[in-house]
């Protein structure tokens, strides 16, 4: 199936990016080419393979609960263009 | 019109804050209310590079709700992201589950008020990170604390099982009881450690297919959900009825008005392309692991509600309102293994108290049964010495009410106040015969049939000998009098 420029849309609607026409002309083609690209892998029978999520061979990962010092607000807040002493400020979200 | 023909179709997605003391991939604390801001790290602040680690415990929760609920553990899960943006959400996605998740395929059972069981099915459990808190009301912008951000939650989803709001309200009911007899989750739906959000259809009664549904939100008590519920079922049939049609669309309840409304619908708000987080290796749970929690797991709201119906003997009311609340039937416990004369009037004696007494005041003074002043082995105590002939259970109610001022012993509280009942025969005896004497025309009056006048001579030596007489003793021995005199 190939990708329209309304599939670029949706997903630079998503990704919260907007675009000229020609840019979205430009990711259309782009897109498509790496879908076709893609695509060859199809070739193979893969019938008999287990899906992967992962590629590295690891399992359960873990720590246990306990509880290790966090950031001062301070250096939390750092990298935030708009705060208060102790919040992050943002523009006025309604809801979700 | 008749609603008969339509039933509603309800299934509930509940979202539980989990006890752990660190968050889901960091060990930042969870402790609310601290100040804002200051349970971070980069880790839960979405800083580019970092790693997450999941928290033991967690999994260990998981599996503990799993067991509990009649769910399949599943021997190999993985976590995936949930992509959307939302400035509560500092990485741009939420670590979830979505495919292969660590519980499916269970039932919590209900018991609705006619007394009829009904199981509710569950769909899957899944681990997944709390976001943020948005903070709307301050002028012109949003504040953000990021304290929240990350802490554990478990996601139970129910089957389309549920056909009322009653029902809906049975399965939270259980739900909860479940969560704060495991100690995985405190259970408090106002504060948002509990939250619910359900999907609504309604179709023709023998349909199999599932009408369009809606989704409701916002709905924060037990009680909220089970009227929002019904006014959605209610506005979905009168929109049928008049030949209208239900829109798919997700609406938020107002516990004001008692009405739910269309929240601004977001345009492809449900794209939120799942894919493996490639940060987070599988969890592999063996039948060791399982196993061993297992053998950890305490004993359930609706096994202890049948065990004290069967041990204690004590009604199915009774057993029900003792075991809603785990700290409450841990006190009842306590009192009835202090008892010295364990007998089933004993252990209903105790019931009534814990019912009516001891609930009334930890209600009125809002305090948790755990902090309450009287211990339980006070409350053993008293009802022995009421079962021993020591004080009567009308005095019983003063040494109560003097250990909830004074937190002081059964015991030390008879001898001060001078409660211990009279029991003894003889100067029972004494004070029936001068109240006779004092009162002959009564007498004279019983005799020549009168009755009645035998509860004023009760009361009467009841005053005499303040209260403290032994009811049955006094009895016995007035009837032998007036019976001695009328023949
Ligand atoms: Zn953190």
């Amino acid at each position: 199936m190939d990708v329209t420029i309304k599939d670029v849309e949706h997903i630079a609607k998503l990704a919260k990016l907007n675009f000229s026409d020609e840019e979205k002309e430009k990711f259309t083609a782009q897109f498509n080419e790496i879908l076709s690209f893609m695509q060859k892998l199809d070739e193979l029978d893969t019938s008999k393979v287990e899906p992967l999520s992962h590629v590295i061979e690891l399992e359960n990962v873990m720590r246990e609960d306990v509880v290790k010092p966090s950031l001062p607000t301070g250096d939390a807040l750092k990298n935030a263009p708009s705060k208060t002493d102790k919040f992050f400020k943002v523009p006025k979200v309604i809801e979700r | 019109m008749d609603w008969n023909k339509y039933e509603a179709v309800i299934g509930l997605e509940v979202h539980s804050q989990m006890l752990t003391e660190t968050k889901t991939f960091c060990g930042c604390s969870t402790k609310f209310g601290n100040p804002p801001n200051s349970n971070v790290c980069p880790v839960c602040l979405g800083m580019p590079g970092v790693l997450p680690v999941l928290n033991r415990r967690l999994v260990e929760f998981a599996i503990k709700m799993g067991l509990a609920t009649n769910c399949r553990i599943t021997p190999y899960s993985i976590f995936a992201r949930k992509n959307y943006f939302y400035p509560d959400l500092p990485k741009g996605y939420q670590i979830s589950q979505f495919e292969e998740p660590i519980c499916v395929d269970g039932y919590v059972e209900i018991e609705k008020k006619d007394g009829t069981q009904k199981k509710i099915g569950l769909v899957r459990i899944h681990m997944e990170e709390d976001a943020g808190k948005s903070i709307h009301d301050q002028g012109k912008e949003t504040l953000v604390d990021l304290n929240r951000c990350g802490v554990p939650l478990l996601e139970i989803v129910s089957k389309p099982d549920i056909r009322s709001g009653e029902e809906a309200y049975l399965y939270l009911q259980q739900i909860r009881q479940i969560v704060t007899y495991l100690g995985i989750c405190d259970g408090n739906m106002e504060e948002g450690s509990l939250r619910c959000d359900a999907n609504v259809s309604i179709r023709l009664r023998g349909e199999t297919r599932l009408g369009t549904k809606t989704e409701i939100k916002n709905m924060n008590s037990f009680r909220n959900v089970e009227r929002a519920l019904d006014v959605e079922i209610d506005r979905q049939y009168l929109l049928i009825e008049s030949g209208d049609r239900v829109k798919q669309e997700t609406l938020l309840y107002d516990a004001d008005t008692n009405e739910v409304r269309p929240m601004r619908s977001k345009e492809e708000a449900n794209d939120y392309r799942y894919f493996p987080d490639p940060d987070l290796v599988p969890v592999v749970i063996d039948d060791a692991w399982i196993e061993k929690v297992r053998a950890s797991q305490p004993e359930l709201p609706m096994e202890r509600r049948n065990r004290y119906m069967r041990e204690f003997s004590l009604p199915k009311y009774d057993s029900e309102i003792l075991t809603a609340e785990k700290e409450v039937a841990d006190y009842y416990e306590e009192i009835v293994s202090g008892l010295k004369l364990k007998t089933e009037a004993a252990y209903k004696q105790a019931s009534n108290y814990v019912m009516t007494d001891v609930l009334r005041v930890v209600n009125e003074k809002s305090v948790k049964i755990g902090e309450f002043t009287i211990r339980p082995s006070q409350l053993s105590r008293m009802i022995d010495l009421i079962n021993e002939g020591t004080i009567s259970t009308k005095l019983a109610k003063e040494v109560f009410d003097e250990m909830l001022r004074s937190g002081e012993s059964p015991d030390s509280i008879v001898e001060k106040k001078g409660l211990r009942q009279l029991s003894d025969e003889s100067e029972i005896g004494k004070v029936v015969e001068e109240v006779l004497q004092a009162n002959p025309d009564e007498v004279g009056k019983y005799i020549g049939g009168k009755e009645k006048l035998f509860g004023f001579f009760v009361g009467e030596i009841m005053k005499k000998t303040r209260g403290k007489a032994n009811p049955k003793m006094l009895n016995d021995l007035l009837r032998q009098k007036l019976d001695r005199l009328k023949n």
